[in-house]
């Protein structure tokens, strides 16, 4: 049962994988790309971490939902009307897949796999957050308040109006001059 | 099946404009179609919607028993309510129509709004039972209900209920304003389909209400399915108390007091309950 789950979610995430570059419509590209990630979320669901799944799921439904309205505003013809491909410099891309396929495949093979030691544990999402997190908690915190900052620090780059342009030259001026009042009387 | 549908549609007074002649003429109407529309994706967007919320009505218990009390079940409503954002938007896109493109894009940015708060209120509850299996929340709450310690999650919960919903004071994204937004251009089974699963979202979300913050089934002489059906009852005659009394709220105004007000505050919430927890 659990294997068939599991040939079924990897042939459509592989699918669906492909015709992510298959779509000439955004649109479709980005659903295509969500049901692929969807299908790893499965994965993750048949290979007993319950949690890890459910929120891959959950965090890929709402990313490709908000990359959907990039994908539309950065990619020339989003919706699909005219012609186009996702696919640049096709030979070499061709020859580094390939390359890359050959390489990983070689690594399996050839790889001398180390025998399975012990039981799996009851709880394995708890087992990998206590491996990710226990020793590493420094590591992971100060890897979130990197991220953190890194997103406010592209935000306060990228906007258009800044403080200046809404509270004036002396940073004095009330109420600030915005296009739109916002929802708490400023 | 449509003969009989189209004889009931005749049968019925035709001045009558209650919800059951008006699923009658929604199922025999022919479909209009847009040109260029991106006809797969249309359909795709507007039965995922319904899907949805029958997949998050999954561990949703009646009484004390769910179809699947999952150990993960309160992520598990939270991920497959965040399917309707997909649904929408791709409703919205799909018919290649300006208005219905708006309207999806509005159900993006009221979702960016609600959904911050509203995980927080949601975790909250999960951390006041310690768990996040919605069948030991329930059994948390056999003595004091959630929303009465936890009052501010629970106003923060039935405010994202309705947005996630897009219903009522939220009704932006599929508002008059925008001729139907979202569904604007959806028209016969398509419609029907569509608005449905609107209607089963809000309730799903109104249920899952009960045993987040109002105990379940648990209370006095009544048996758990009957206390669970009148809670849920309760919340839905609060929603849609709420809608009359409330006029709609432009998104943008939304995402400030979201983000601004609602998410320190479902923050603040959040650690009394943690200290609680700990304490006891």
């Amino acid at each position: 049962m659990s294997t068939a789950a599991f040939w079924l979610l990897a042939v459509v995430a592989v699918a669906s994988g492909v015709m992510v570059f298959r779509f000439d419509s955004m649109a479709r590209a980005t659903f295509s790309l969500l049901t692929a990630l969807l299908c790893v979320g499965g994965e993750l669901i048949v290979l007993g971490l319950d949690y890890l799944g459910i929120v891959t799921i959950l965090m890929m439904t709402i990313e490709m939902a908000i990359m959907a309205v990039f994908m539309v505003m950065f990619m020339m013809n989003p919706a699909g009307l005219m012609p186009m491909t996702m696919i640049h410099n096709k030979r070499g891309a061709a020859v580094i897949c390939a390359l890359a396929f050959a390489l990983l495949v070689a690594g399996i093979l050839l790889a001398p796999w180390p025998s399975r030691q012990g039981r799996p544990p009851a709880d394995p999402t708890m087992d990998l957050g206590m491996s990710l997190m226990g020793p590493q908690m420094l590591t992971m915190m100060t890897l979130g308040m990197a991220l953190f900052a890194t997103i406010v620090a592209t935000v306060v780059l990228a906007t258009r109006r800044g403080r200046y342009d809404r509270y004036g030259d002396e940073l004095q001026a009330a109420p600030p001059a915005d296009p739109v009042r916002g929802g708490v009387g400023r | 099946m449509l003969v009989l549908a189209a004889w009931a549609t005749a049968t019925v007074d035709a001045r009558s404009t209650g919800p059951g002649r008006e699923v009658l003429r929604l199922l025999v109407q022919q479909r209009r179609i847009t040109r260029a529309a991106d006809i797969p994706l249309v359909r795709l967007g507007t039965t995922l919607l319904p899907v949805a919320a029958v997949l998050a009505a999954a561990v949703l218990p009646f009484g004390f028993r769910s179809v699947s009390d999952l150990p993960d079940g309160v992520v598990w409503f939270n991920a497959m309510e965040a399917l309707a954002w997909a649904a929408v938007w791709l409703t919205g896109w799909a018919p290649n129509s300006t208005l219905s493109l708006i309207g999806g894009y509005r159900f993006l940015a009221q979702g960016l709004a609600y959904e911050l708060p509203h995980m927080l209120a949601i975790t909250t509850a999960a951390l006041g039972a310690e768990s996040l299996q919605v069948g030991a929340v329930v059994d948390a709450q056999s003595g004091l209900w959630f929303a009465v310690w936890m009052p501010v999650a629970f106003g923060i919960y039935l405010l994202s209920a309705l947005a996630m919903a897009f219903w009522g004071p939220f009704d932006q994204p599929a508002g008059a304003d925008v001729a139907g937004g979202a569904a604007g251009e959806l028209s016969g089974v398509d419609r029907l389909v569509f608005l449905g699963g609107r209607w089963l979202l809000l309730v799903v979300a109104a249920a899952f209400a009960v045993p987040l913050f109002l105990g379940g089934g648990h209370g006095p002489l009544l048996p758990g399915w009957a206390w669970t059906v009148l809670k849920t009852a309760a919340v839905l005659g609060f929603l849609l108390w709420a809608r009359r009394r409330v006029p709609t709220v432009r998104m943008e105004r939304y995402v400030e007091l979201a983000w601004v007000v609602l998410t320190p505050l479902a923050v603040a919430q959040a650690l009394v309950v943690a200290v609680v927890v700990l304490a006891r």
